[in-house]
């Protein structure tokens, strides 16, 4: 059903030193510490992260529950921050998809799209035979999973040891590591014009609507983005 | 466990999923050479950059109580030592915390 060799071959990648293992603990030490003060107990905030698995999305939740907002705003705010998954899954599945493998493959693995591990598979599907890289795509979502989820619990137990400045300190580790790994990542005009003009746009458009902004700031920029690279192709 | 808590934690979970289900759903037709292809790959960059240079600037949670300037020291910071080390991504990463600890008072 799975083939375990490309299993832990995804596996074993978040071990690597520059690995996003560091950013994604970080944030879910956070993640896990913020959810104890808000009142959740240990196994509810495990069950969050184990469902949800999207650090941007469970602090906009927590800070919606802060604010006692409704059911409603809760999943609007979420989706609106999450959208992003949409075209990551979109720009990840054509590339790791193949005939041998049975759909439902995708429908599960898809729970495991994030940032760090869209990132992992991004740099290293092409070495990897297509027959297999479903599979190793799934052993590198259940090891970030995994982190994100020990994380939570590593925060949840620690959140009394935590004071503000930890606290402070922890939360920019996420943002930065990204930072640079975008950086990394530009390594066409294309995704460069991408990654520049979102960076500008998404917090530009925030001064006219914080819900929309990365939506709307992530359409526009991609979209010009991509006309700069058709008009530079052609 | 209380149902208040059951519910948004659910409803989160959906309102995420959401986006990863239609991603696998219109990806089905969708060829890697593709003209729609190279589009939402330019998308899924350009949100992600997005949010992260939102996280930075107009933060929420914690972050939210440094100032700006701090902050954007820390970025400049941050990408200088990213370059000098070569391109490595956990020197600037570590050195952000430090940073941030040391001048947050």
């Amino acid at each position: 059903m799975i083939n375990l060799k490309f299993f832990f071959k995804g596996f074993l990648c978040i071990k690597r030193f520059d690995s996003p293992a560091i950013a994604l603990s970080a944030s879910f030490i956070a993640i896990g510490a913020l959810l104890k003060n808000l009142g959740f107990t240990l196994q509810e905030s495990i069950f969050s992260t184990l469902l949800t698995y999207a650090q941007p999305g469970s602090l906009v939740m927590a800070e919606s529950m802060f604010v006692g907002a409704s059911l409603i705003n809760i999943f609007l705010a979420v989706w609106l921050v999450n959208a992003r998954l949409y075209p990551m899954t979109v720009s990840l599945m054509p590339l790791i998809k193949d005939k041998s493998q049975p759909r439902w493959k995708y429908y599960l693995s898809c729970h495991f799209v994030a940032v760090s591990s869209w990132l992992i598979v991004k740099d290293n599907y092409h070495k990897i035979n297509r027959k297999n890289r479903t599979d190793f795509w799934i052993g590198i979502g259940t090891s970030t999973w995994l982190v994100a989820i020990i994380s939570t619990l590593i925060g949840f137990v620690s959140a009394d040891y935590l004071n503000k400045n930890m606290m402070i300190g922890l939360a920019v580790i996420n943002p930065i590591y990204f930072m640079c790994a975008m950086i990394s990542a530009m390594n066409n005009k294309t995704i460069s014009s991408a990654i520049i003009l979102g960076a500008v746009l998404g917090p530009g458009l925030h001064l006219i609507s914080s819900q929309w902004s990365i939506l709307l700031g992530g359409i526009l920029a991609g979209t010009i983005a991509f006309f700069i690279g058709e008009i530079n192709d052609n | 466990m209380t149902t208040k808590i059951i519910l948004v934690i659910l409803i989160t979970s959906l309102a995420t999923y959401i986006s990863r289900f239609f991603g696998v759903f219109t990806s089905e037709k969708i060829n890697e050479k593709s003209r729609i292809y190279r589009w939402f790959n330019c998308l899924a960059y350009s949100t992600l950059a997005a949010l992260i240079s939102r996280m930075l600037l107009f933060p929420s949670g914690d972050l939210s109580e440094t100032t700006l300037l701090l902050r954007v020291i820390i970025i400049l910071i941050s990408i200088s030592i990213f370059y000098l080390t070569k391109r490595n991504l956990v020197y600037p990463t570590i050195f952000s915390a430090i940073i941030m600890a040391a001048l947050i008072n």
